[in-house]
């Protein structure tokens, strides 16, 4: 059995709000291989960004992951107290965010920021953990590290503040690195170079738990993919077979709702509605409102994550009666 | 940043002549004669010529403003109408009682108000941030008078543990200064609170967080320089309103200061005295909002870029 990175099982976090309970993430279940970069994909608001939060032990009150366990290389880390979770913070998973532009303190040298998460984490003297910035900082391709290192986040283009990011979650070697909307920001030459430094963590070892809602990032980079819809992983596979033989109807309008540039290509479809209120969630399938292929029974049951063929999970009655197509 | 400090300093001079020219026209364009104040009602119209004349108060306008300008330029601010002496002199000796007041005002308000808006920004909604700000605005509404006096009536007439006025050492000036800075400990804790809050929301404080920091990591390297900013403001402003006189507390704890000074050379018309002390406080306020901008610039350097 390949060694895993990250292990996720039926991972829940509830929120109290003030009109009741919701479920952002509702007993997700996800791997990450060493070495590997697995995507998660899914519309604004379907829970992307919160389950990546519950893996760093960052979900802050009113939320709280309620069930489920973290495996990072085998070792549960969600009943660890928080003076243990925070060690593993920016050691050994780390995390970038969407926006490089407001991600970074805007009143320390980004050099010093970078050099924070190493004298927190290491036994580094200051000069130690000067050189590693450094070194890191040319390794994620920062042109004349040493200027930069001095620079303030408003000195630097967006490009670049994404790179310092990436170093700064990079420098002590994690085992997992959690991207959240990366390349969003940026513009697609930068888009690019970010997605090549990603895949150069990952040769070295580090594995990648990329979040997009873009399908374009995930099918360049992602060997694996997790489809999320309304706190629910409603498709997995790898992401040949993803783009290939999509099961869920969700996956197939996010599949039709992607630009094509082919000849004949016609009127770009989307997928009617929005993401359901986590509130006012329907009874049956919870994609029920919005799918074509909605029937008497989608809306009274849920269905459940079925295995459909060999690494293809699909949460829909439809696929269940296909079987393998 | 020089330049910026160059520029902002030759507006502080015009400012100031502006100053100068307005308070010197008010004060001669409001009804009365100050000489017939100061003489009493029994003066005879000849000696009220003759002192009008001595004092050059006969002479146009323009002619006696710019014979003030250049004096004030060489440092002499005229001869006291009511108290005989020099106004330089007078506002020296107050100026430091004013100082010391204002330092021990501003120590008392910005350590109690900094550490209680830091307490309510932690403890967001729950009882210490309901309480502190609770007291918050009780500092805010609570008028210096009554302030000064509880505090009078406590600490010194009943428990006797403080002096009830005077300036003769310096426990004289912590109850007035417990009384004048009350309420700008008041408006530091809520301004506190605020920028805190909406600093800890910022992106950056979850980069931090994701970084391995702790709470008190977080807060104390990376929330607290970035929401001080406005709080900087506030507190410079604060203190040059301190210094310019804190008319009621003086009055009150019978302190000779710049405030007393400014009040007895109003009723008495006493112009030389009331044109000194009235450039002493837009000096000091000007000067203060200088400093603020400088403070600024050396903490935030997008600010420092932009000069």
């Amino acid at each position: 059995m390949e060694q895993k990175t990250l292990d996720v099982r039926s991972l829940t976090v509830c929120i109290q709000t003030m009109k009741g309970m919701i479920r952002p993430v509702n007993d997700v279940s996800l791997e990450v291989p060493r070495g590997g970069i697995v995507g998660i994909v899914g519309e604004s608001g379907c829970g992307k960004s919160m389950t990546a939060r519950a893996v760093m032990g960052l979900i802050r009150y009113p939320g709280k992951v309620t069930g489920g366990s973290v495996y990072l290389e085998g070792r549960e880390i969600t009943s660890l107290p928080e003076k243990e979770r925070r060690k593993l913070r920016g050691a050994e998973i780390s995390m970038i965010f969407q926006e490089p532009m407001t991600s970074l303190n805007p009143v320390m040298k980004v050099g010093k920021q970078v050099e924070e998460a190493v004298l927190l984490h290491t036994n580094c003297s200051k000069e130690e953990a000067r050189a590693k910035t450094l070194d890191i900082f040319r390794e994620v391709e920062i042109p004349e590290a040493e200027a930069r290192y001095n620079c303030y986040p408003h000195q630097l283009s967006g490009g670049l503040r994404q790179r310092v990011m990436i170093a700064m979650a990079a420098v002590c070697r994690p085992k997992l690195l959690i991207a959240d909307e990366p390349t969003t920001a940026l513009d697609v030459t930068v888009e690019a170079q970010i997605l090549k430094l990603l895949e150069r963590l990952r040769d070295a070892g580090t594995g990648v738990l990329l979040i997009s809602h873009s399908l374009g990032i995930i099918a360049r980079v992602c060997d694996y993919v997790y489809v999320m819809y309304a706190g629910q992983i409603v498709e997995q596979a790898e992401t040949e077979v993803i783009f290939d033989r999509p099961a869920h109807p969700y996956t197939r309008g996010l599949l039709r709702s992607v630009v094509s540039l082919r000849e004949g290509a016609g009127t770009l479809e989307t997928i009617p509605g929005v993401v359901p209120n986590l509130l006012r969630l329907p009874a049956g399938c919870s994609f029920s409102l919005r799918c074509g292929m909605c029937t008497e029974r989608c809306e009274k049951d849920a269905p459940r994550l079925l295995e459909t063929e060999p690494g293809h999970k699909v949460r829909c009655f439809l696929a269940e009666k296909e079987g393998v197509r | 940043m020089k330049q910026k400090i160059a520029q902002r300093s030759v507006q502080a001079v015009i400012v100031l002549i502006g100053v100068v020219l307005l308070t010197f026209v008010m004060l001669r364009i409001v009804p009365g004669n100050p000489i017939e104040t100061m003489m009493g009602e029994h003066a005879d119209a000849a000696t009220v010529a003759r002192m009008t004349a001595e004092m050059g108060l006969d002479q146009p306008l323009h002619r006696q403003f710019f014979r003030y300008l250049f004096s004030v330029v060489r440092g002499d601010f005229g001869t006291s109408y009511s108290l005989g002496k020099p106004v330089s002199l007078l506002i020296q000796s107050a100026f430091g009682n004013t100082l010391k007041l204002a330092l021990f005002a501003a120590l008392f308000a910005w350590t109690l108000g900094i550490t209680c808006g830091l307490i309510c920004a932690v403890s967001k909604n729950r009882l210490p941030d309901r309480l502190f700000m609770g007291f918050s605005l009780l500092g805010i509404s609570l008028p210096v008078f009554m302030a000064a006096m509880f505090l009078q009536y406590i600490f010194a007439f009943k428990l006797h543990w403080l002096p009830i006025s005077g300036t003769d050492s310096w426990k004289c000036f912590i109850l007035p200064a417990i009384a004048l800075g009350w309420n700008s400990a008041g408006q530091v804790a809520q301004m506190t609170r605020t920028a805190l809050l909406e600093t800890l929301a910022e992106d950056y404080i979850e980069t931090a967080r994701a970084k391995g920091l702790g709470n008190a990591g977080v807060l104390l390297s990376h929330a607290l320089r970035n929401a001080m900013l406005p709080v900087l403001t506030m507190m410079t402003i604060q203190f040059s309103s301190l210094l310019s006189g804190a008319v009621i507390t003086e009055t009150v704890f019978s302190i000779n200061g710049i405030g007393r000074l400014m009040v007895q050379a109003i009723s008495g018309r006493d112009i030389p005295l009331l044109q000194g002390t009235s450039l002493l406080a837009t000096s000091v306020v000007i000067l203060g909002s200088l400093l603020a901008d400088c403070l600024y610039s050396v903490l935030d350097p997008r600010i420092r870029e932009e000069s």
